[in-house]
């Protein structure tokens, strides 16, 4: 039995990375720093040690042959999930360069959000060790971020040392859209936030009523989808009153059509709050299961995010025509690549086209698929990277135990070789 | 194998070799002396071809997050360049930040062999490493950034010594995996964070009290005293603000005889004469390059079309935003460490500014007397995407088709320019220099960018032509380590350069004050902040090459 200190999390997104584990055999236990999202993360079991095809055990090599004779007669396979480390996605992208595929991040929907914004107008961005020292105000949009992030306010907030405040408990935090669903976003001497709730369906038209507040507009209503105007206008006057304003939002928590503009205007109101001589900065929460992994690799891969087909021999993005989704609804999609190293509740999506899965160890399935093949988890099994939800810090993960379970990486490359 | 490559017009100016015919022989990757007796194995006839090491580009952002973002920005840029697989290549994107697998092709296709990312965030060099590992052929490398990030500056107010300063400087060098060092808008990637919107070189930082000529001498001192080839790589203060030329100026003076290389100072030679209150300083920065002989220089030429610029002084990027072309652009401030911006330009030849901006960067080209001390770069992508530099090229070597380039550009530019007036064409030799033997003296580079025997056989074959784009953009063959990766212009197979790094001696007990300041202001762990070696070799593609340092016996 050993205990390893310092163990970076690919499961939470904010890069916790001071973790203690307790390894025996290939059991793990979180000791010391774990959360409701790490814990469970780590401390999964292996179940499977074996690849199945057609639900009976096989040799890894029969998996992989069986894997490519179902891959080889495709005209569109899809490689969704794309849920692991670095390297996992480097061969993900040499297999998808190989046999056409379609490369699809399984929280691409939500992250949708954010890149329409992006690849439109931009934005002004900032990272954690910047909010840890600099920010005096936090405007948590539409997300429960504890929920979203258990240990945020702790690591980030709440911290004792900081390079600017005297104080890190009188920053200012407030909710606008959801209310925080427990306590830890309480300053330690007990000052709670400002809530303003509202509908996430409303946060369109309250975001755009902030922005003309924050940019003086006059405005004549009294109320915006039952909101006192003076509540937004105390919102509006502390984001210009801050030195470093900090603006937070959850891509996948904007859950109604056209979420795009709602962070669109978060981003311009943030670029004009900027032009009123303070500083304001937004900070997108994600990095969960290696979506950020996914695209940032494939952003230098092929120059666009993970929804990017290789259908014509070279990368095609389109944010909506590649979901995995609409392409099993449409029946162009003739086979699934499921990739899923870090959760085992996440599992493909129900099709009737020849399926295989390259998941987590101790993945359970309604439907077999054709082939299974287990895989270690990055982080756990074998070491790798991961990029957290600010996407500028890729963290080393360790290898923790000898489980001997493949990498996805390996896997996916001797598939692509049996091509 | 045992290769010779017989009859070439050899330009080699590390050896002093100025076009004489010479064989050339290649064992194991490298280049050997004539063997006494052995059989060749493959023998290239390059009668009549004009035969130089490996280009090499001291100055081009290939490998780090601004260039991600960037790529993530544009997608309708990459849509007009779409690159195909084959059976030997990925497929990818091109045109101005392209994808990493084409970047690799696209420069051995125009017989480069190296590139070095000169921006790399120390908390940002993972990623930038991972980028340039799925670089293919060529080698790579980084200098890291430092001068904005809080751990210096709390230094320089605590009024450390030069040697803390230097273990710290070191110590991030191995931990980055670095072969020199930059520092960008010195103190004003910082100062921005304090909504500071401009930061002139004895300005102070509102809240550490340094300025940015502070920083610059004790990280140009670092460098030095470290042992360090590379000089400290400077991006100056106030890039592209009208008058800058005298805080270029400045700069050179004030850095005292200690070696320094001023990037891209093309966007740091700007006068405010004229109707329009932009000029060009290009006679003044050269007249100081040539007499100050501590001082080497890229120049970051623009050519005009569609690019991106990508740039770790998100104080001057986002004092730029309005210029952006199409109008969408990123600022980000980063890990107390740094920063970015990213913003799109179109260049263009009607626009008074810009064209002048083509000329100024001519003219510093053509008014530096010493090619050993000046760098072909259009600070891919930010001037230019490198893919210009054959266009680039025949505008240094071929005055008429310069002066018949410059007579369509906005005709004020061309009434505040002296480039018509300009003789001067660079020699194949002087390109050589720039590109290969020069650029490999100055980051320090061991047995590269040279034809000798010892060097390794990075070596680029051309069919000699008048018009230098033509003959530039399509070598005959190209060799990397003795592998022959490039023939008429088209990769032809492919391999996996190598990580070029320096590590500089300092004292451990540095990771004691060093521990402390992550735990208590950091986002992560020391320990996991520094990058190991088996991080880049691990995969069985990647590998260091370490250099020597000043005064180690080779």
């Amino acid at each position: 039995m050993i205990e390893i200190t310092e163990v970076p999390s690919p499961f939470c997104g904010i890069g916790t990375d001071d973790l203690t584990i307790r390894i025996d055999g290939v059991v793990l236990k979180v000791i010391e720093n774990g959360c409701a999202i790490n814990t469970p993360a780590f401390e999964q079991p292996i179940t499977d040690i074996s690849a199945r095809v057609g639900g009976k055990e096989v040799s890894l090599e029969f998996a992989i042959a069986k894997a490519a004779e179902l891959l080889k007669e495709t005209k569109l396979p899809i490689i969704g999930g794309c849920a692991t480390d670095v390297n996992g996605m480097r061969g993900l992208l040499a297999l998808a360069d190989r046999c056409g595929a379609v490369v699809d991040n399984m929280n691409f929907t939500g992250a949708r959000n954010n890149f329409l914004a992006l690849q439109d107008s931009g934005w002004m961005n900032t990272t954690l060790a910047e909010v840890k020292n600099r920010c005096d105000l936090l405007l948590v949009v539409g997300t429960d971020l504890e929920a979203f992030a258990p240990r945020f306010f702790e690591r980030y907030l709440w911290n004792k040392d900081s390079m600017f405040l005297d104080d890190t408990s009188q920053r200012q935090v407030i909710y606008l859209g959801k209310a925080p669903s427990g306590h830890a976003s309480t300053s330690p001497n007990g000052q709670k936030p400002q809530v303003v709730e509202c509908a996430s369906e409303d946060l369109p038209e309250v975001i755009a009523v902030l922005r003309a507040l924050v940019k003086s507009q006059e405005i004549r209503a009294n109320t915006v989808c039952g909101l006192a105007m003076d509540d937004l206008q105390m919102i509006a006057n502390q984001l210009k009153e801050a030195k470093y304003g900090v603006v937070t939002w959850a891509a996948g928590a904007l859950a109604y059509a056209h979420a795009e503009l709602t962070v669109q205007k978060l981003s311009e109101m943030i670029k004009d709050i900027n032009n009123l001589n303070t500083r304001c900065s937004g900070l997108p929460l994600a990095g969960k299961e290696g979506d950020q992994t996914a695209n940032q690799v494939c952003g230098w891969t092929t120059g666009y995010p993970a929804r990017t087909r290789f259908s014509r021999g070279y990368p095609e993005y389109d944010p909506f025509l590649n979901e995995t989704a609409t392409l099993l609804a449409s029946g162009e999609a003739d086979a699934l690549v499921w990739v899923q190293a870090f959760n085992v509740n996440a599992v493909p999506p129900e099709s009737t086209i020849p399926t295989i899965v390259v998941g987590r160890s101790g993945m359970t399935f309604t439907k077999e698929p054709d082939v299974y093949i287990p895989v270690g988890t990055p982080g756990i099994d074998h070491a790798g990277h991961a990029y957290r939800m600010d996407n500028v810090v890729a963290i080393r993960l360790k290898k923790l135990r000898d489980s001997g379970l493949p990498s996805t990486a390996q896997v996916l490359h001797a598939l692509e070789q049996a091509l | 194998m045992l290769i010779k490559l017989t009859g070439g017009t050899v330009y080699d100016p590390a050896s002093g070799i100025d076009g004489k015919l010479q064989d050339i022989y290649i064992q194991d990757g490298r280049i050997i002396t004539k063997p006494i007796e052995a059989v060749v194995d493959k023998e290239y006839d390059l009668t009549g071809k004009v035969v130089m090491s490996g280009a090499i580009d001291m100055h081009t952002h290939i490998g780090g997050g601004k260039g991600n973002i960037a790529r993530t920005l544009l997608p309708e840029d990459h849509r007009q360049d779409p690159v195909h697989r084959s059976d030997i290549t990925r497929s990818g994107c091109g045109h101005a930040m392209p994808s990493t697998f084409v970047t690799g092709y696209r420069y051995a296709e125009m017989g480069y062999t190296a590139g070095f990312e000169p921006a790399v965030l120390p908390v940002n060099a993972r990623q930038a490493h991972m980028e340039m590992a799925d670089i293919p052929i060529l080698d790579k490398g980084g200098y890291v950034m430092l001068g904005s990030d809080d751990y210096l500056l709390r230094m320089l107010t605590a009024k450390k010594d030069q040697k803390a300063i230097n273990d710290y400087v070191a110590w991030t060098m191995h931990s980055a995996k670095a072969i020199g060092v930059k520092v960008v808008n010195p103190g004003g990637i910082n100062a921005f964070k304090f909504n500071q919107r401009k930061l002139d070189l004895d300005e102070k930082n509102s809240h550490y009290g340094v300025t940015p000529r502070d920083i610059l001498q004790v990280l140009a001192t670092a460098v030095k005293e470290l042992g360090v080839v590379h000089p400290l790589h400077v991006h100056g203060c106030n890039l592209g603000v009208p008058g800058n030329v005298q805080t270029t100026l400045d700069t050179i003076q004030g850095i005292g005889g200690l070696p320094m290389h001023l990037t891209h100072i093309q966007f740091h030679s700007y006068g405010t004469e004229g109707d329009f209150k932009f000029s060009s300083g290009a006679a003044q920065i050269a007249e100081a390059i040539n007499k100050n002989k501590n001082i080497t220089i890229d120049v970051g030429q623009i050519l005009f079309g569609q690019t991106v610029t990508a740039s770790g002084d998100n104080m001057r990027q986002h004092a730029n935003n309005k210029f952006a072309s199409p109008n969408k652009w990123v600022t980000m401030d980063i890990e107390c460490d740094a920063g970015c911006g990213v913003v799109p330009f179109k260049y263009k030849d009607k626009n008074f500014v810009n064209a002048l901006q083509w000329a100024i960067g001519l003219e510093t080209f053509l008014l530096v007397d010493d090619p050993w001390r000046i760098f072909l770069t259009t600070d891919h992508p930010n001037g230019a995407p490198f893919t210009s530099y054959p266009h680039l090229i025949r505008l240094l070597m071929d005055r008429s088709f310069r002066n018949e380039v410059l007579s369509t550009i906005h005709p004020e530019a061309q009434k505040m320019t002296t480039l018509a007036s300009i003789e001067r064409e660079y020699t194949l030799q002087e390109i050589a220099i720039m590109t290969r033997a020069g650029a490999a003296k100055l980051i320090g580079l061991k047995d590269r960018g040279g034809l000798s025997a010892g060097n390794w056989a990075d070596i680029t074959v051309y069919t000699n032509n008048s018009d230098r784009q033509k003959m530039f953009e399509k070598p005959d063959y190209v060799f990397k380590d003795g592998q022959l990766v490039v023939i008429n212009g088209k990769v032809v197979s492919t391999k996996w350069g190598t990580t070029h790094v320096v590590r500089p001696d300092f004292d451990p007990s540095v990771e004691k004050g060093l521990k402390d300041y992550f735990d208590r202001y950091m986002t992560m762990k020391l320990g996991n902040f520094k990058i190991s070696d088996d991080e880049i070799t691990e995969d069985g593609r990647g590998s260091i090459t370490v250099h020597p340092l000043k005064g180690d016996v080779a």
